[in-house]
């Protein structure tokens, strides 16, 4: 790792996996919404951070002055065997128009409300696989027993990949969106393991297709011509990396939440028809994802002298927390009915998973309760919490209380 | 009254057709659409509101 030069002043040197932030940012971001409104660092080679939900959505919806070429910060802004914009080295997350919208219309139809409700029973079934597997133990992690099981089972299956590879999507996963501090040299080789691991994947399917993502997308054509290996491969990435940590995040968080609010956790087991008013609050609250962009050209934007190859960090979890734009931002209401929240993001590139991610979440947490009426922190043990742009516990020890 | 979705700004975020199912629907590719005409009456405009106020990408319009 490198060697970190602790931050004195988030508005001037922000660093999103500086452990005060890793720990709690609500407290920074709320700072920062009133001093700055966007935070600037040179860290990570110069980026900015917006804090209010206005600005975050105008850069959002601007794909004219920000690209999405490259959509985690890290220490490097022009790796090698990247393909250029519009395309990026994972569409659409990466791509720009015109070519997002090809690369997006591709997933939109398997991810859409029909195909993914037909899971439900299946995603019940593996949560309530996972709960017998903890063995009515009153001592459990939440996080690495419960919730880190439930997204790869599901991932795993519409990809058509081996369901007992989710170990081995956890550490892809770590090494795309934890391990970002790395200098590029030292980064570089951590990815060849994935590349052999869908390569592999790859050619098993072009030996035996079958009715999955990856088949789908070895074999799909637009304008006539099939999908180039790299695009095809860029996109199993992402909604390899897309669909864990991030769902996993969120039902950790969400039972998190529970354990350390025993009124909510009464209220969700005693009135189930809370349900999607609490899900949709979870999501608010606990937003998992911050994305990121690149500013196209020099520019002055929200009273910022903006440079080319600028990061932006674009923190929807921060947006979710704008006092402007929702009452009592900073309380979680378990029933708040007026929740424009942006936890999957706005515009073009809106989560194409988020019909999963809420049906996940929905059946891991509505499951959970059925099994643990009451519980909670273990607090012999500690929380520990993701670091980078996706947030969660990664440890959630809890005391089952009944 | 009526209910439309302009569908240039809607992004699917599915908001709409979970809060009022009796107005809203889903296309093949997830993006929300208005069941039948759109008429509302007053019953059905509260709930129209609701799923107005929560649509992220603000794409429902309401005519009164
Ligand atoms: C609670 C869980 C999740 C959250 C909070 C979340 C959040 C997000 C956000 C904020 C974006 C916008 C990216 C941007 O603006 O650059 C996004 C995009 C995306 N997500 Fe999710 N996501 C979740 C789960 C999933 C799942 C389960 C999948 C799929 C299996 C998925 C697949 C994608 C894809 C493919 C995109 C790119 C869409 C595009 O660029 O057009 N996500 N997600
Ligand atoms: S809530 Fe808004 S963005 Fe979502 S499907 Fe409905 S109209 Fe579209």
């Amino acid at each position: 790792m490198t060697d970190k030069k602790p931050v004195v002043d988030f508005a001037t040197d922000w660093d999103h996996t500086d452990p005060r932030w890793v720990e709690d940012p609500y407290p920074i971001w709320q700072d920062l919404r009133e001093r700055c409104p966007v935070a600037h660092t040179e860290r990570y080679g110069g980026g900015w951070f917006p804090t209010t939900h206005d600005v975050v959505s105008a850069i959002a919806n601007d794909t004219e002055h920000f690209t999405s070429r490259l959509v985690v910060v890290t220490n490097n802004k022009y790796p090698e065997g990247a393909p250029p914009a519009p395309i990026g080295g994972a569409p659409p997350i990466t791509s720009d128009p015109p070519f997002h919208a090809i690369a997006r219309r591709l997933l939109l139809p398997a991810f859409a409300p029909g195909p993914i409700n037909a899971l439900e029973p299946q995603i019940r079934a593996l949560c309530r696989k996972h709960l017998d597997e903890l063995n009515g133990e009153s001592f459990i992690d939440a996080a690495s027993q419960y919730a880190q099981y439930i997204p790869p089972g599901v991932i795993a299956h519409m990809l058509g990949f081996p369901a007992e590879d989710g170990e081995i999507f956890r550490d892809f996963v770590h090494v795309v969106l934890d391990l970002i501090d790395l200098s590029p040299e030292d980064r570089a080789p951590l990815f060849v393991p994935m590349a052999e691991y869908f390569d592999q994947q790859i050619a098993d399917h072009v030996a035996h297709p079958r009715d999955d993502l990856t088949s789908y997308l070895l074999n799909v054509e637009v304008a006539g011509a099939k999908l180039s290996p790299e695009h095809v491969r860029g996109t199993m990435v992402l909604i390899l990396i897309a669909g864990i940590d991030t769902t996993w995040s969120a039902i950790g968080a969400s039972l998190w939440h529970l354990a350390t609010h025993p009124e909510d956790l009464g209220r969700l087991v005693n009135e189930p028809d809370l349900m999607p008013l609490a899900i949709e609050e979870f999501l608010r609250f606990y937003a998992p994802v911050t994305m990121a962009r690149l500013v196209k050209d020099d520019m002055e934007f929200a009273g910022c002298p903006m440079k080319k190859d600028d990061w932006i960090l674009l923190g929807f979890p921060a947006a979710n927390r704008d006092p402007a734009a929702f009452d009592a931002a900073d309380t979680f209401v378990i029933d708040r009915a007026l929740n424009r929240h942006a936890a999957f993001g706005l515009g073009i590139h809106r989560c194409v998973g988020s019909n999963l991610a809420r049906l996940e979440l929905r059946v891991a947490i509505e499951e959970f309760i059925a099994r643990y009426a009451k519980f909670e922190l273990d607090s012999s043990k500690v929380v520990t919490w993701a670091q980078g742009q996706v947030r969660g516990p990664r440890h959630l020890p809890l005391r089952i209380l009944g | 009254m009526r209910v439309s979705i302009d569908t240039e700004i809607c992004q699917g975020q599915g908001r709409c057709f979970s809060i009022a199912p009796s107005i809203f629907d889903f296309d093949e590719l997830g993006n929300g659409v208005v069941i039948g005409d759109g008429t509302l009456n007053e019953e059905t405009l509260s709930l129209a509101r609701l799923a107005q106020s929560n649509c992220p990408e603000h794409a429902i319009f309401i005519e009164e």
